[in-house]
C-alpha cells in the first residue's frame, strides 16, 4: 500500500499521513453501521421494534445522532482538570485506533507490514488505559474515578489471558505477523488455526481441543477488554451512573463511543485473523481475491462484533470478584495447559 | 531537511519536553501523565534507530506496567485519603552538587566519545533473533530474570494475603 502511495506522491510526509488516515475510511463508517446494530438488535432481543421514522426501518437514526451530537454543547465541569480532561478521549481513541495499523484487512492491504503485529496492537492498547485514567481522575467526580479504577484494573486483569491465547496461535504459526498468521490458514475452512491448522491430520486433531479453548478464551477476554457486558463494570448504571464517561457531553462522547465501536472491531478482528483465517474465504480458492478477501474479512469481523451485541443483552453483568476469579482462576490455568500442550505437540 | 531529521527533533521535542513538565510540574498527577509523552517520545527514538522490538517492550512495560502502576498510587493516595499531593523543593544544595557531577560526567562523556556514524542499515527483522538468543547464548541470563520475577510475584502475593488475615 505504501509503495502505491509513495509512487503516487513521492517521498513527503503526505504519503505517511495519508497512509495513517487510510484505516479511518473504514473505522468511521463502521461505528455509525455499529450504532444501528446495537440499537436493532437490543430492541429486538426485548420485543420492541426501535426507531422505525427515520428512513426504511430507521436506518438513518445513527446520522441524526450525529448530528445531534455535533450540535451538543460541550461542557466542562469547573472543578475538572481542564487540560486533562479535554485530552483523555483523544488518548482513549488513539490507543484504539493504532491497533488498527496491523490488522490484516485484505490480502492486498495492511496498515504497517511490521514483524510484531499482534505484539504491536497489546502494546498500544496500553494507550487507552492511561486514557482512561485520565479521564476518570480529571473528571474530578467519585464515580468517575471509581469507573476508571475498575476498568483499568480489569483490563489489566484480562490482558493475561488475551495475551497468552494470542500466544498459542503464534506458536502455531510462528509468526507474529497477522499478515503471515492469515496467510498461513489459506486454503479453506479446515485449515483455519479453531480447526487445528493446515497440520498432518494426526497432529491437527491433538491439537484440535487446546486451539478451540484459546480461540474461546481470546474471544471473551477480548470482551472484557472493551469492558462490555458481562464484563462492563466500569460503566455499571446502578452503581456508577456511568462510569468514567460520566461528566463528558457533546463530541468528546461521542469520541468515547467511537473508541468503543473502534475497539469491538480491532478485537474482534484479532480473534479473526488468529483463529478464523483471517482474510481467507472458508471454501478454499473460490471467492479469493484481494476484494474478496477484503468482504471476508469484514464479513468474519461484524460476525463478532454482532455476538458482543447479543451478549451484551443476554447476559447479566458480573460481580467484581466473580470477574477477577475467571481472568486469574479459571482463564489464565486453562491457558497455561493450552500453552504446554501445544508446544508438546509441535515440537513431537 | 529529510523526514527522518524531522521525525527526530519532533520526537526529541516530546520527549525532553515531557520531562520538563515531570520534573517541573507541581502537580504530581500532570508529571505522572507527563510521563507517558516522555515513554512514548523514547520509544519512537527507538523506532528511529530500527530497534522495533526494544520500542514495542519500551510501550508495553513501561507504559502498560510501570506508568498504570504509578498513577494508581498517586490518584488512590490523592483522591481516596485526601492528602494534598504536591511536589516541592527541598535539599536544594546536595541535589545541585549531585545533579552537575552526573551532568558534567554525562557531557563529558558525550564530548570524549568518538561517534561513529555510518549510513542506515535496512530493516531487520529482530523478534526471532532476539527470540533464537535468549533460548541459546543468553539462556542463564533469560532464566535467572526469570526465577527473579517468579520470586517478586510470590513475594508480592504473600504481602497482599498477610493483611488479609492479621
Amino acid at each position: 500500500m505504501y509503495e502505491l502511495l509513495h509512487d503516487l506522491l513521492g517521498d513527503s510526509l503526505l504519503v505517511y499521513v495519508i497512509g495513517a488516515a487510510l484505516p479511518l475510511l473504514f473505522v468511521l463508517p463502521f461505528a455509525v453501521v455499529a450504532v444501528l446494530l446495537e440499537m436493532k438488535v437490543s430492541a429486538h432481543m426485548q420485543d420492541r421494534v426501535a426507531y422505525m421514522y427515520t428512513g426504511w426501518h430507521g436506518v438513518l437514526q445513527p446520522v441524526a445522532d450525529i448530528l445531534k451530537l455535533l450540535q451538543k454543547e460541550d461542557t466542562v465541569p469547573a472543578a475538572a482538570d481542564k487540560f486533562l480532561f479535554r485530552l483523555a478521549p483523544f488518548l482513549v481513541f488513539m490507543g484504539g485506533y493504532a491497533g488498527f495499523a496491523a490488522l490484516p484487512f485484505s490480502s492486498a492491504y495492511i496498515g504497517s507490514n511490521i514483524d510484531l503485529g499482534v505484539f504491536y496492537i497489546l502494546a498500544v492498547s496500553s494507550l487507552a488505559v492511561i486514557g482512561l485514567m485520565m479521564s476518570g481522575w480529571a473528571s474530578n467526580n467519585k464515580w468517575s474515578l471509581f469507573g476508571a479504577m475498575r476498568s483499568v484494573a480489569q483490563i489489566i486483569s484480562y490482558e493475561i489471558p488475551s495475551a497468552l491465547s494470542i500466544l498459542v496461535a503464534v506458536m502455531i504459526v510462528g509468526s507474529l505477523n497477522l499478515q503471515e498468521v492469515s496467510k498461513f490458514q489459506e486454503g479453506g475452512i479446515q485449515n483455519w488455526i479453531v480447526f487445528g491448522g493446515p497440520m498432518p491430520l494426526l497432529q491437527k486433531l491433538l491439537l484440535l481441543p487446546f486451539t478451540i479453548t484459546a480461540f474461546f478464551i481470546l474471544f471473551l477476554a477480548g470482551i472484557a477488554e472493551v469492558n462490555r457486558t458481562p464484563f462492563d463494570l466500569p460503566e455499571a448504571e446502578s452503581e456508577l451512573v456511568q462510569g468514567y464517561n460520566t461528566e463528558y457531553s457533546g463530541m468528546k462522547f461521542a469520541i468515547f463511543y467511537l473508541a468503543e465501536f473502534a475497539n469491538m472491531f480491532l478485537v474482534s478482528g484479532i480473534v479473526v485473523s488468529l483463529y478464523l483465517g483471517g482474510w481467507t474465504s472458508p471454501f478454499g480458492d473460490v471467492m479469493s481475491g484481494p476484494i474478496w478477501s477484503f468482504f471476508w474479512f469484514v464479513a468474519k469481523g461484524m460476525f463478532f462484533v454482532f455476538l458482543q451485541v447479543w451478549i451484551r443483552w443476554t447476559l447479566p453483568r458480573l460481580r467484581v470478584d466473580q470477574l477477577m476469579y475467571t481472568s486469574w482462576k479459571v482463564l489464565t490455568p486453562f491457558l497455561f495447559v493450552c500453552i504446554f500442550a501445544v508446544g508438546l505437540i509441535l515440537v513431537l | 531537511m529529510d523526514l527522518f531529521t524531522i521525525v527526530f527533533y519532533f520526537l526529541a521535542i516530546i520527549t525532553l519536553g515531557a520531562g520538563a513538565v515531570v520534573v517541573f510540574s507541581r502537580n504530581i498527577i500532570h508529571a505522572a501523565f507527563a510521563l507517558l509523552f516522555a515513554f512514548f517520545g523514547v520509544a519512537g527514538l527507538y523506532v528511529l534507530l530500527m530497534a522495533d522490538f526494544i520500542a514495542i517492550t519500551q510501550l508495553m512495560i513501561y507504559v502498560g506496567g510501570i506508568l498504570v502502576l504509578v498513577l494508581f498510587g498517586v490518584m488512590l493516595t490523592s483522591q481516596v485519603l485526601d492528602v494534598q499531593m504536591k511536589s516541592g523543593t527541598i535539599q536544594t544544595f546536595p541535589a545541585v552538587l549531585v545533579v552537575s557531577a552526573l551532568a558534567g560526567t554525562l557531557v563529558g562523556i558525550f564530548w570524549s566519545t568518538p561517534w561513529k556514524t555510518t549510513a542506515a542499515a535496512p530493516m531487520e527483522v529482530t523478534a526471532a533473533k532476539i527470540g533464537e538468543m535468549l533460548l541459546t547464548s543468553y539462556l542463564l541470563p533469560f532464566e535467572i530474570a526469570s526465577v527473579v520475577l517468579l520470586a517478586a510475584l510470590i513475594g508480592a502475593a504473600l504481602i497482599a494475603r498477610r493483611e488479609k488475615n492479621a
